[in-house]
């Protein structure tokens, strides 16, 4: 009955190819890290969580570098990457996708860029006059031109970081609740249509982004010789614990929800998790990226372990969380694809290899973040100095 | 003086000089295509379509018409307009609490008729023809980021293929799945009810080949329009009416298990 | 004062840079918007036309009947059961050969692919189709022409 190979009962005819790749699965992914890092950092500058102090900088770039590179996979996806500026010439107001470009260059320029340059101004004085070869040339274009570090001078940019810090949480919630939004106002699409997306998407955003530093962290102090600071890592592991919680309630109230209601789709979701999700869903995110972390992180926080114990369920379960959050936006962006708005089939996802959307492009974008990290790290040394109290 | 006041004077000095029909025609004048505006009047039509399920007889020239006067792409994922068969197997009194699904196909979307053996026997069979419904209240132009995809004033929903950055988000919120990524230009597509057609007073290619006269165009905004009479004698339904979309495409004796 | 300037004169900077970028933005935007956009809606409005611009392929059955081409076939199907079967259904697009008889040369047709699409015996059409027949048997190896021909087929 079906004449497309992939196809098993009915489609309509043009479901049966998928739209949207692994690109797009990539996206939220990357900008989820973006949202999470940065509200890692905020918590020590606007909630005084002074534990966390040692990471503040590092998630910062960590951010910044994920946040440069996540319109790649964008880029890649679209049929014409050369007109994406239209959606800045002529954004359409009420497309929740038109209206989040807006909301990644607010977030960008006004919070991210800005801080980080009022975090690191010190130190970009002090290289635009001592530094050697095209780095001082870049160090005084960063300067705008102004070398004035006194006191008084660090003092209003401490004032001013906090309140682009304090403005910045809402804008790193709305930042990832976007993300959510343009999956959830889907109302073609019972898969993703429900008002929880928005939350699930940030909770899930959050988690990964600690995970996320907690795992650069602990790999730059070793290649950088640097002490590790635990307390940071133990309070670090603690919000990943208690985020992870409400991202797990979440996501089984959707659940819960659904299977309670049993509307006309749930019959054809129901049956694509336990057959073409199964593994990506049952086995793989809640599985191995929610119950072992999270039973991983329990143990922590309920048993007295030794630090080098610590460290290694730490590192596991920020791995295995990592890849939990990567199979939850797989699991939304391919599995909503994966079923027939007629509730009467079921396609399958043909990921090629070195084409424009396929899984060498992927895998180099998942990577790029980390080598731009690398840099921004060399540029602005997160650890270098304290930073001068108080607070 | 500078160019949006200038403008603003010859506007309004058009406005009051003009009759609101010559206004309306300005803009084409002012880009070069005066014959374009007298003629069609987009003001007088509202596009929507009649498509009667107990007339079709699954021939599939319709879907062959649009192939060749659009330009669609051959391949068996790509229409602007298919049919579908839908067979809803018959409730077995031994059996009566089983939860049957209807059975649906549509081999190359209908383009080469459909088998006359039945997937099961005895059952209630019946052709739909599908295509876009060019929704009053669409769902896959709410979501358009640049404006590439649009309902014009005349109620059909178009895609302009110079603007479309090929996102694929009117895809994915088109809950009927009419649309596709013409893979030769990158771009989004789907039925365009032949505007290029209806604008000169011909009617849809679809329209044009169906020997029984299930598919009838229609213009909502002529009184005399024979889609008045046709919605006010049927029992008439659209396709998910729970979306609200505002379908235009109106079906007679559409079964309930139709998706 | 001056020493607040002073010590906030980066940030001053910053926020010209800003205002800058913004001028800039907006600035090339008058001249990358294009021409009728947002006139009737959030579209550019020559996508009217260009869509409307589109080749016809099919001329419509109005334009077989007319101006001594084929009014005789035209006549003998308006007495007869396919009067509003369109020629172009049978025949397939024949806008060329509309606008230039001698360049397009009307379609031939393959009889028995072409009817039986319409009248095998296929039990999802609807009841009231009551022109529907087992091809295979009816015919007896005689082309459908035969006994129907296609502009009258009753007679």
């Amino acid at each position: 009955m079906h004449t497309v190979p992939g196809v098993e009962g009915f489609m309509y005819p043009n479901e049966m190819e998928l739209q949207w790749s692994i690109m797009i699965v990539l996206y939220p992914y990357l900008t989820g890290l973006v949202a999470g890092a940065f509200i890692l950092a905020s918590l020590e500058r606007v909630f005084n969580v002074a534990a966390v102090k040692p990471t503040y900088r590092l998630a910062l770039l960590t951010a910044l570098a994920f946040m440069l590179i996540a319109p790649l996979p964008l880029q890649l996806h679209l049929g014409h990457p050369e007109r994406s500026f239209e959606m800045f010439l002529t954004p359409h107001r009420t497309s929740a996708m038109a209206m989040f470009g807006f909301v990644y260059l607010w977030y960008l320029l006004a919070v991210l860029v800005i801080e980080i340059w009022l975090e690191f101004r010190p130190h970009i004085v002090a290289q635009a006059q001592t530094a050697s070869g095209l780095l001082r040339p870049l160090y005084r274009v960063l300067t705008l031109g102004s070398y004035n570090v006194s006191p008084r001078a660090l003092e209003i940019d401490d004032r001013v970081g906090r309140f682009v810090t304090v403005i910045g949480i809402p804008s790193a919630f709305l930042l990832h609740g976007y993300v959510g939004f343009i999956f959830g106002s889907v109302k073609a699409n019972p898969w993703w249509s429900t008002p929880l997306m928005p939350v699930v998407f940030l909770f899930s955003a959050i988690v990964s982004g600690i995970a996320a530093v907690l795992l650069i962290y602990l790999v730059y102090c070793k290649l950088a010789k640097i002490p590790i600071d635990m307390p940071c890592v133990d309070s670090m592991a603690k919000y990943l614990y208690y985020a992870f919680l409400v991202d797990f309630s979440l996501e089984m109230l959707d659940l819960i929800h659904r299977i309670y209601v049993a509307d006309e789709s749930f019959r054809s979701l129901d049956f694509m998790v336990n057959t073409k999700l199964y593994g990506s869903q049952v086995v793989g995110q809640i599985g191995l990226g929610t119950l072992l972390p999270i039973a991983l992180l329990a143990l922590t926080q309920l048993v007295s372990l030794s630090i080098r114990a610590r460290k290694r369920l730490y590192v596991a379960a920020g791995i295995l969380t990592l890849v939990g959050i990567f199979l939850m936006r797989w699991n939304v962006v391919i599995g909503g694809q994966l079923f027939s708005k007629s509730f009467l089939g079921y396609t399958s996802y043909k990921m090629g290899f070195a084409t424009r959307e396929g899984l060498l492009p992927a895998l180099i974008v998942m990577v790029l973040p980390l080598l731009v990290l690398w840099v921004l790290v060399r540029l602005f040394p997160p650890m270098e100095e304290q930073r001068p109290a108080p607070h | 003086m500078s160019l949006d006041r200038r403008q603003f004077l010859v506007d309004g000095t058009m406005f009051i000089l003009l009759t609101g029909a010559a206004t309306r025609a300005w803009p084409f004048i002012e880009q070069g295509r005066p014959q374009d505006a007298p003629g069609y009047d987009t003001a007088s039509h509202w596009w929507a379509m009649f498509i009667d399920v107990e007339k079709c007889i699954g021939c599939g020239r319709c879907v062959d018409a649009c192939k060749v006067e659009n330009d669609v792409p051959p391949e068996p994922y790509y229409f602007r307009t298919w049919v579908e068969r839908y067979t809803i197997p018959p409730v077995d009194p031994e059996d009566a609490t089983a939860h049957q699904l209807p059975i649906v196909d549509s081999p190359n979307g209908g383009r080469d008729g459909f088998p006359a053996e039945p997937p099961i026997e005895g059952a209630k069979s019946f052709f739909v023809p599908k295509m876009c419904n060019h929704c009053a209240d669409s769902p896959c132009t709410q979501v358009c980021p640049v404006g590439a995809t649009f309902q014009g004033p005349d109620g059909v929903v178009l895609v302009d293929k110079t603007y479309c950055v090929g996102c694929r988000y009117c895809v994915q919120a088109c809950p009927y799945g009419c649309r596709f990524l013409d893979p030769r230009t990158n771009t989004a597509d789907k039925c365009t009810l032949c505007y290029h057609r209806i604008t000169k007073g011909l009617t849809t290619a679809c329209c044009e080949v169906c020997p029984t006269q299930a598919r009838v165009l229609g213009n909502l905004r002529n009184p005399d329009d024979p889609i008045h009479q046709l919605l006010r004698e049927h029992k008439v339904h659209v396709l998910k009416p729970d979306l609200a979309t505002g379908a235009k495409l109106y079906y007679n004796g559409l079964d309930g298990a139709v998706r | 004062m001056a020493q607040v300037l002073r010590d906030a004169e980066h940030l001053v900077r910053l926020a010209l840079l800003f205002l800058a970028g913004g001028l800039f933005f907006l600035g090339i935007r008058a001249f990358l918007v294009p021409a009728g956009f947002g006139e009737f809606g959030h579209f550019r409005t020559g996508a009217l036309q260009d869509i409307r611009d589109r080749p016809l392929h099919f001329a419509g059955r109005d334009s077989c009947g007319e101006a001594d081409c084929h009014e005789d076939v035209a006549a003998e199907l308006a007495n007869d059961s396919h009067a509003r079967v369109g020629c172009e259904s049978c025949h397939g697009a024949l806008a060329a050969h509309a606008a230039d008889p001698e360049i397009a040369e009307a379609a031939a047709v393959d009889e028995l692919d072409l009817c039986s699409r319409c009248h095998a015996s296929n039990p999802a059409r609807p009841a009231s189709f009551t022109q529907q027949v087992e091809i295979e048997p009816h015919r007896e190896e005689s082309p459908c022409s035969e006994c129907h021909p296609a502009h009258e087929p009753s007679s």
